[in-house]
């Protein structure tokens, strides 16, 4: 992305010899970066803003029975490694057999002595490990999820020399469970409404799926500790009772090892909620630490009636550390924890201002951030960026809890809910969060289902759209009177 | 939200007493002599210690050390020697004794009993021990069948042991091997089914292979991270600062200036010098503040910038000398003598935010070899203190002057340290601990027994380490240091074990 002040000054200098020597830091608008300047032949930057962690493409591997968990894992840890900055995308082979094979008879295609069914499936294969190779090579992709039983030995082995013929790493991620009740739930939340089985009743694709997992059983070589002690790999056993991993290459590895070994399927409930309406938002300022409005007070008892109707089991409360997510918290009437990392955003020199007021003060910097709100870091402050690298442990620490409600600030909610709703860098800085109205989201299936309960307590409005707007143009912000008049308007 | 530190627990309703919401753990180690269950034990707890979790460790030899003056042979350890079981077996109850009052008594939060532990019936007795007191257990089990490995524990921490003083080198390797014989024929490792219900991680071939079985909760979940992560891989950490830079001359703190003259020569004697260490694959970490930055550019290499190595944020007292801050805000330059690790700067951090923003950086570390790390003064204070396990009251005054490169290299049980000043002049930045009116170091020095066993080491800078956090919010502690109440530890902990 270019920045047309950047643009002037590299021309300027393109003429002036490169010093080789002691070259002059420039922090570049958007991420406040301090870059050196070499000149408009090379532009490469010695130093890295966000720490290498990938060198190599990792191929992620999933290795089990049907209904184990597999596309589950795999989407889970897509979503995880998406936000934390790491390009990653998951190719299900089920999804390429649907698209080869348009309709599902029976189980009959999965038998092993299918000749005809086989070629399809291994057709299949290939050609998701080509999609996976174009991913790396053409669209920068860090990590691909391969999503498919892959329990053969000689399946794995096709696999692992695709991958080293390219250079890349490879992990496998295996689930072994025998638990009849678990596999049967599985089915039941999965399986029942594929498009495998959309014609049939319950018991019919129940039958039909049962059998189609003892076609695999009879040829499914786990991964071995003796015969495969030279690769990577993470065995789960029980959803999450007992694991095996095998020789951790590098960072990335040793992040998805943990992430595997912190998430659990145990039904629950997050509830997310923004502070009760403030004093400085009423005065329609970002940042500071003020205290509630005698509004955000009733929210916050409203709030209390709320929790107490969900008869939630066994409820932990999370805050900031500051002022007003606690006086939030502090109407509940029960033990809460304070996190640093759920502090608001922080705006460096625009603390306190009123949009209007960062517009003519810091007219560049304004339209900078509309520019790519994600990445853009205030002077002295924070960017989007920064936060989703600062509330890691927050979602960790979610995935591993139970029922959670998070009280918290609006730009650190929009992290959390991009994390738990999948939505990519550049819807993130304007999903909706409105005061005074709680979302409750529960996993469900492959994803979370969202519920949302606005409180009936009138609060302003915080949002502010996404800007169509050039670089330079003067947008007329929303002054007070005009916010006013959106008060009345139900959110959400 | 670690364990039961100061930085995240408030406790509300009723009582507004200090909130100890997880039960204490118990971590126990298991495993046959050198497979590195004390060098496991030993990081762990330095580990769990810097990140505000209070540890200790209790080493049963040390106990049996104390109570059999002197050691003689490998007989002692024979399974049919009666006496020798019968001292054995006291000592190891008289460590659990200590971890009972350790962990309801003295504010502890982590245990770790540091034993063989190699048979299902003394590992019962621990279980039950814990059951009786509400005590989560977890064991971490070292197995290893490699002899080079073996023998290089034994080389690097048995030779020197105390038991061997007086022994050489081939004497004790002989007596040491024929003591491992004598615990292998009782061996019960952690078995997958019949410890099905334990929580435990097995460590395989010193980190190839993990085998994790019921993780029961957060720590626990930290502990299983951090020992996948650790690695015994021979390399050096380098530490230093940016170069002299503008503010630091104007004696101001924080900000973000450039290079003084001296600052950009540091910049090139550093480059100098890392090229006589013939290093292999460095990897250049600095900080995103522009000071850090250029001190690495001229090093001529790629380094990653790391925001999170930023220098403590000073809020509103950024870029002021200690003058003016002393002169705006008296009661706040107070405070902060008071408690130089807890206090937070308004609208800026505390050391304590500094140590929770840096555990990404720590376990990277771990996980990396040959590593320099260009950062500030705060920054450098944190690390180091993880690295030579100094204690929170210690952590801010530990001097890290300008122009001087620490190389840290992990031996034996510890981290030699070597400290190369690289003869460029620059200001000092160092300021001392003020005579404040409870001075809660001269208070600890009163009372704490000094470390016995001297250093084997001589540029490692060992000193007695106090108790850590008691797990306080920052108002309760500041409540406790302006009302003359101690938080010194129970004069028993001296127990606390020396290398061996």
């Amino acid at each position: 992305m270019e920045f047309p002040q950047l643009e002037y000054l590299r021309r300027r200098r393109c003429d002036s010899a490169v010093n080789t020597e002691q070259k002059k830091l420039t922090q570049t608008p958007l991420l406040k970066i301090w870059v050196p300047w070499m000149g408009c032949s090379l532009n490469r930057r010695r130093g890295s803003s966000v720490p290498q962690f990938c060198n190599s493409p990792t191929m992620i591997v999933m290795v089990g029975l049907p209904a184990r968990g597999k596309t589950y894992i795999s989407k889970k840890l897509t979503r995880y490694l998406n936000w934390i900055g790491v390009p990653t995308k998951m190719f299900n082979v089920g999804q390429y057999r649907r698209e080869a094979v348009k309709i599902y008879k029976n189980f009959e295609f999965f038998k092993p002595d299918n000749e005809e069914a086989m070629k399809i499936r291994k057709a299949c294969a290939t050609a998701a490990l080509k999609d996976v190779a174009a991913y790396f090579s053409k669209e920068q992709g860090q990590v691909a999820v391969f999503d498919a039983t892959n329990t053969t030995r000689e399946r794995r082995a096709i696999i692992l020399s695709y991958a080293k013929e390219r250079g890349y790493k490879v992990f496998f991620v295996e689930s072994i469970c025998d638990d009849p009740e678990i596999i049967a739930e599985n089915i039941k939340q999965v399986k029942f409404g594929s498009p495998d089985y959309v014609d049939r009743d319950i018991d019919e694709a129940l039958e039909d799926f049962s059998r189609r997992i003892e076609c695999y059983r009879a040829s499914y070589m786990p991964m071995d500790d003796e015969e495969d002690r030279k690769l990577s790999y993470i065995k789960i056993f029980d959803v999450g009772s007992r694991y095996l991993v095998n020789r951790v290459q590098d960072h990335i590895q040793s992040r998805i090892v943990y992430y595997l070994m912190n998430i659990h399927v145990t039904p629950r409930s997050i509830y997310l909620s923004r502070h009760g309406e403030s004093e400085l938002n009423l005065l329609g300022r970002i940042g500071g630490d003020s205290g509630l409005s005698p509004r955000g007070q009733k929210y916050a008892n409203a709030l209390a009636t709320f929790i107490r109707g969900q008869n939630i089991r066994e409820l932990k409360v999370w805050t900031s550390h500051m002022k007003r997510t606690i006086q939030t918290a502090e109407a509940l009437g029960v033990q809460y924890e304070q996190w640093k990392a759920l502090n608001e955003i922080d705006a460096g020199v625009c603390e306190e201002l009123t949009y209007e007021e960062i517009q003519e003060n810091f007219p560049e910097e304004f339209a900078l951030r509309d520019q790519d709100k994600y990445r853009y870091r205030y002077p002295k402050g924070e960017s989007y960026e920064d936060l989703v690298h600062r509330l890691e442990p927050v979602i960790m620490e979610l995935e591993r809890q139970e029922n959670v409600l998070v009280v918290c600030h609006q730009a650190i909610f929009r992290c959390l809910l991009a994390y738990f709703l999948d939505k990519p860098a550049d819807e993130l800085p304007y999903l909706r969060c409105p005061l005074h109205t709680v979302l409750k989201l529960t996993p469900v299936a492959y994803g979370c289902k969202v519920e949302s309960f606005f409180l009936n307590i009138e609060a302003v409005n915080t949002h502010r759209e996404r800007q169509a707007g050039h670089y330079g143009q003067k947008k007329p912000y929303l002054n007070k009177k005009s916010r006013e008049k959106k008060i009345n308007r139900k959110q959400l | 939200m670690r364990g039961c530190s100061s930085r995240a627990k408030l406790a509300h309703g009723r009582d507004t007493a200090v909130c100890m919401t997880n039960c204490p753990t118990l971590i126990v180690t298991v495993g046959l002599p050198a497979r590195g269950k004390t060098y496991i034990s030993k990081k762990l707890t330095r580990y769990l210690n810097w990140i505000g979790v209070p540890t200790r460790e209790f080493n049963v030899g040390q106990y049996r050390r104390e109570c059999v003056k002197i050691y003689k042979s490998f007989e002692f350890f024979r399974p049919d020697n009666e006496e020798g079981l019968k001292i054995r077996r006291q000592c190891a109850s008289a460590a659990l004794n200590d971890v009972r009052q350790y962990l309801t008594e003295d504010g502890g939060q982590v245990a770790v009993f540091d034993a063989t532990n190699t048979t299902r019936e003394r590992r019962d007795t621990i279980i039950q021990f814990a059951e009786q007191n509400g005590f989560k257990v977890f064991f971490v089990e070292s197995v290893c069948e490699d002899p080079d490995v073996i023998q290089e524990n034994i080389v690097q921490v048995k030779l020197g042991s105390p038991d061997y003083t007086n022994c050489n080198t081939e004497e004790a390797a002989e007596d040491f091997m024929k003591r491992i014989k004598c615990y292998e024929n009782s061996y019960e490792p952690l078995d997958e089914v019949l410890d099905r219900d334990l929580s435990f991680i097995k460590i395989m071939d010193v980190g190839q292979r993990y085998l994790v079985n019921r993780v029961l909760d957060h720590i626990q979940s930290r502990i299983v991270y951090y020992l996948m992560n650790i690695h015994i891989t021979p390399r050096s950490i380098y530490l230093c600062r940016h170069g002299e830079s503008e503010l630091n001359v104007n004696g101001r703190i924080g900000g973000d200036s450039g290079l003084t003259p001296r600052g950009k020569e540091f910049g090139k004697k550093l480059s100098q010098f890392l090229q006589t260490q013939g290093i292999s694959d460095l990897k250049v970490w600095t900080s995103q503040m522009k000071r850090t930055i250029q001190t690495a550019e001229s090093l001529s290499v790629p380094y990653e910038q790391w925001k999170v190595l930023n220098e403590i944020d000073a809020g509103v007292c950024e870029e002021m000398m200690y003058e003016e801050i002393q002169d705006h805000f008296p009661l706040e330059f107070a405070l902060r003598d008071q408690d130089k690790y807890r206090y937070r700067y308004p609208k800026g951090e505390s050391y304590e935010d500094l140590v929770q923003r840096l555990e990404p950086v720590i376990m990277e570390l771990e996980r990396q070899e040959n590593v320099l790390v260009i950062c500030h003064q705060a920054v450098m204070r944190c690390l180091l203190a993880y690295f030579l396990d100094k204690t929170a009251e210690e952590l801010p005054y530990l001097k890290c002057p300008l122009h001087t490169v620490l190389k840290l290299t992990p031996v034996a049980y510890g981290c030699k340290v070597e400290s190369i000043s690289l003869n460029v002049d620059a200001v000092n930045t160092h300021r001392e601990r003020p005579e404040v009116g409870i001075s809660l170091e001269a208070h600890r020095r009163a009372h704490t027994h000094p470390q016995e066993d001297g250093s084997v080491w001589p540029d490692m800078a060992f000193s007695p380490r106090a108790f850590s956090s008691t797990g306080c919010t920052v108002q309760a502690s500041a409540f406790l240091l302006t009302h003359g109440v101690n938080l010194t530890p129970n004069p028993q902990h001296s127990k606390h074990p020396t290398r061996k």
